[in-house]
């Protein structure tokens, strides 16, 4: 009867898309009541601040930036709520779970980016920048040929993001409450837009939040019990944990995660600027009043997010403790012919397992309706920024030349909203027999290889041309897309050839690294008035980046 | 913003001042932050065994426990120190240089 193949073991294919996405097919559980009381009282929870957020939403910046009255705080929050995945919670507890050191080494990579998005990129952003990070990196170059590239950038990395996450909501919804696949895919869409088409970024942002303060919330106890259980000796939880985990002491130093120097220093370009290139991360800057309020967000949104990894590493080591080989978490099942025991649902479920054996049903359905939350919170955003993309970029600029007026430019957000709503279900439908684990990495990568080069060297280099940047950025593009095509990951894993073209996992070294020297070739042999005018404009862009004057206000103060 | 602004404002020694202090400040930061986060790096990918060493004779607790948290904290305490000199020191320059540009 278990002939079902579970839930890919995360930590046995170290790869970022892996932490990431939830991979293979996962068996349904049984209806976990306590679980959906509580997701629907946080729906209904959620669904009330839409409407309350709908009603103060009118101005195309209420829609696309909350007015830019969410304080450095909040913002912090959310973008931290934006940033930790269910599947980062799952997935690294469980590479933990499984290899020990190795989900600690993962988990670093997620967060050093962020000292580097505030060291270079936050302050510069709010002071250029309205809606999206086109707006910067358009703001002295040729409009039309820039937004395109860059709402291209966004909505290519937008769609794969998104389709990751419903995958990979499906099957975590599934796994948690038992409800049917299409249903739990329907549900997360549905959601989604009415989140974002009633109540934008307030909305949005708020959803954000709570979900982070949730999942803070949850670790933290988790984590304060594991401790209580070791007498709060951090060196006897790993003798414990150590004692009873079949690779014994070798969980406790690295494994194979890192073993080829290129992989691992491309990933870590990839994880580190990449970061700095997701739109729906990059957006959250315009929610804030000024530079100042943007600079302390990514304070907090960093100690947030370093203070939870931590925790998902207590968690990782407390269910090595508490659940490993305990009697009700452990089932056989047959894997290629063999009979294997393993956690019940895989190890992706350690951390849900753990919440039953430290704090009961109750707490475990707490923990369940966190993991959905967490997946509502992080599609909501996703969407907004794609659909900002269409209307602000592609619509008001592109399309209207800067002429619409801001009522349509709100409809057509909305209506894009609605149409990528669609095709989030279709496409999460479509997809979940697929092996969609590189994805995330893919995202990651195009982020890294397109959206930030541009918007890097539009804030840092007089000498960038419109030619240069929308020529190298699409090289970027193409080339981070390309070279996982053809790498392991999907050559080999996807589509079952024998030995990959492209011999690494990661591109983004060697597409990083391109669209730097395409970009500059072509703008240093842009001799073209447009050009000269060009660089001519980044005194004043300069000036408005280092002090604020002339940046787009909040509405609100 | 027009010409004129453009000059007074790139011509006042308070400008010149927070575009060094700041910029300085970022990029050498971020360069620690890449030493930091690189040298782990190279140490996972050419020495692994020295972060398996056991902190003390007979400890479970190996050399990377700490070091992997030194990493997550330094990440913080870094952004820390970048806040807390801009709140202070550039954002006092900041609202020097635009009453001045008046």
């Amino acid at each position: 009867m278990l002939r079902t193949r579970y839930l890919a073991a995360l930590g046995l294919m170290p790869t970022l898309a892996l932490a990431e996405g939830i991979a293979g097919e996962v068996k349904r559980q049984p209806l976990n009541i306590q679980a959906i009381v509580m997701f629907f009282a946080f729906v209904a929870l959620t669904l009330y601040i839409t409407w309350w957020a709908a009603r103060r939403t009118r101005s195309a910046s209420d829609f696309y930036a909350a007015g830019g009255s969410i304080t450095g705080l909040q913002n912090g929050l959310a973008i931290a709520g934006d940033y930790m995945s269910a599947a980062s919670f799952l997935g690294i507890s469980a590479m933990v779970f499984e290899k020990g050191y190795d989900g600690l080494i993962y988990s670093m990579g997620f967060l050093v980016g962020w000292p580097i998005i505030l060291f270079l990129v936050a302050e510069r952003l709010r002071n250029l920048g309205k809606y999206t990070f086109a707006d910067v990196a358009s703001y002295r170059l040729s409009q039309t040929p820039v937004r395109c590239f860059a709402a291209t950038g966004t909505l290519v990395v937008v769609a794969i993001y998104l389709i990751a996450q419903m995958v990979g909501a499906g099957k975590l919804i599934q796994l948690l409450f038992g409800m049917q696949y299409t249903t739990a895919v329907v549900m997360v869409g549905i959601l989604m837009v009415l989140y974002v088409t009633f109540g934008g970024m307030l909305a949005t942002t708020w959803v954000q939040i709570i979900k982070a303060v949730m999942l803070l919330a949850g670790a933290t106890f988790m984590a304060v019990m594991v401790l209580y259980y070791s007498g709060f000796s951090v060196e006897t939880m790993f003798r414990q944990a150590t004692a009873l985990h079949p690779k014994h002491l070798a969980i406790m130093s690295p494994g194979g995660l890192v073993s080829n120097p290129i992989d691992a220093i491309s990933l870590g370009l990839a994880l580190m600027f990449g970061t700095a290139g997701l739109p729906h991360i990059l957006m959250r800057f315009f929610t804030v009043s000024d530079a100042r309020a943007a600079r302390k967000s990514v304070f907090y949104a960093t100690g947030f997010i370093g203070y939870f990894y931590i925790l998902t590493f207590i968690i990782g080591f407390g269910a090595i403790m508490l659940v490993l080989n305990q009697p009700g978490f452990m089932e056989t099942v047959i894997k290629d012919g063999k009979p294997v025991t393993q956690l019940i649902g895989g190890s992706n479920m350690a951390a849900i397992h753990l919440a039953r054996a430290i704090g009961g049903n109750l707490f475990l359905g707490f923990i369940s309706a966190v993991a959905f939350a967490t997946i509502l919170a992080v599609v909501a955003g996703l969407t907004l920024s794609g659909a900002s993309a269409v209307s602000h970029d592609l619509y008001a600029s592109v399309i209207k030349k800067g002429r619409a007026n801001e009522a349509d430019e709100v409809r057509v957000s909305k209506l894009t909203t609605l149409a990528l709503g669609v095709v989030a279900i279709v496409l999460g439908i479509a997809f979940e027999k697929q092996n969609i684990a590189f994805m995330v990495g893919l995202a990651f990568s195009i982020a890294a290889s397109a959206n930030f080069p541009i918007l890097f060297l539009s804030m840092f280099w007089r000498g960038l041309s419109t030619r240069g940047a929308v020529v190298g950025g699409f090289i970027g593009l193409i080339t981070a897309v390309g070279l996982i095509v053809i790498g392991p990951t999907v050559w080999v894993d996807v589509l079952h050839h024998k030995a990959a073209i492209f011999p690494y996992k990661n591109p983004a070294l060697f597409s990083i690294t391109l669209c730097f020297i395409s970009t500059w070739l072509i703008s240093v042999l842009d001799m073209s008035k447009q050009a000269a005018e060009e660089r001519a404009r980044f005194d004043g862009q300069f000036v408005r980046a280092m002090t604020g004057i002339g940046a787009s206000g909040s509405s609100k103060h | 913003m027009n010409d004129d602004l453009l000059l007074k404002i790139q011509t006042n020694p308070k400008f010149r001042e927070l575009v060094h202090k700041k910029t300085g400040l970022g990029w050498r930061l971020t360069l620690i932050m890449l030493v930091i986060y690189y040298g782990f790096i190279v140490m996972l990918a050419f020495s692994p065994a020295t972060l398996g060493t056991p902190l003390a004779a007979g400890s479970v607790t190996t050399v990377g426990i700490p070091v992997g948290i030194f990493i997550i904290l330094s990440a913080f305490c870094l952004t820390g120190v970048y806040v807390f000199r801009a709140n202070n020191e550039f954002d006092r320059l900041n609202r020097e240089i635009i009453e001045e540009s008046r």
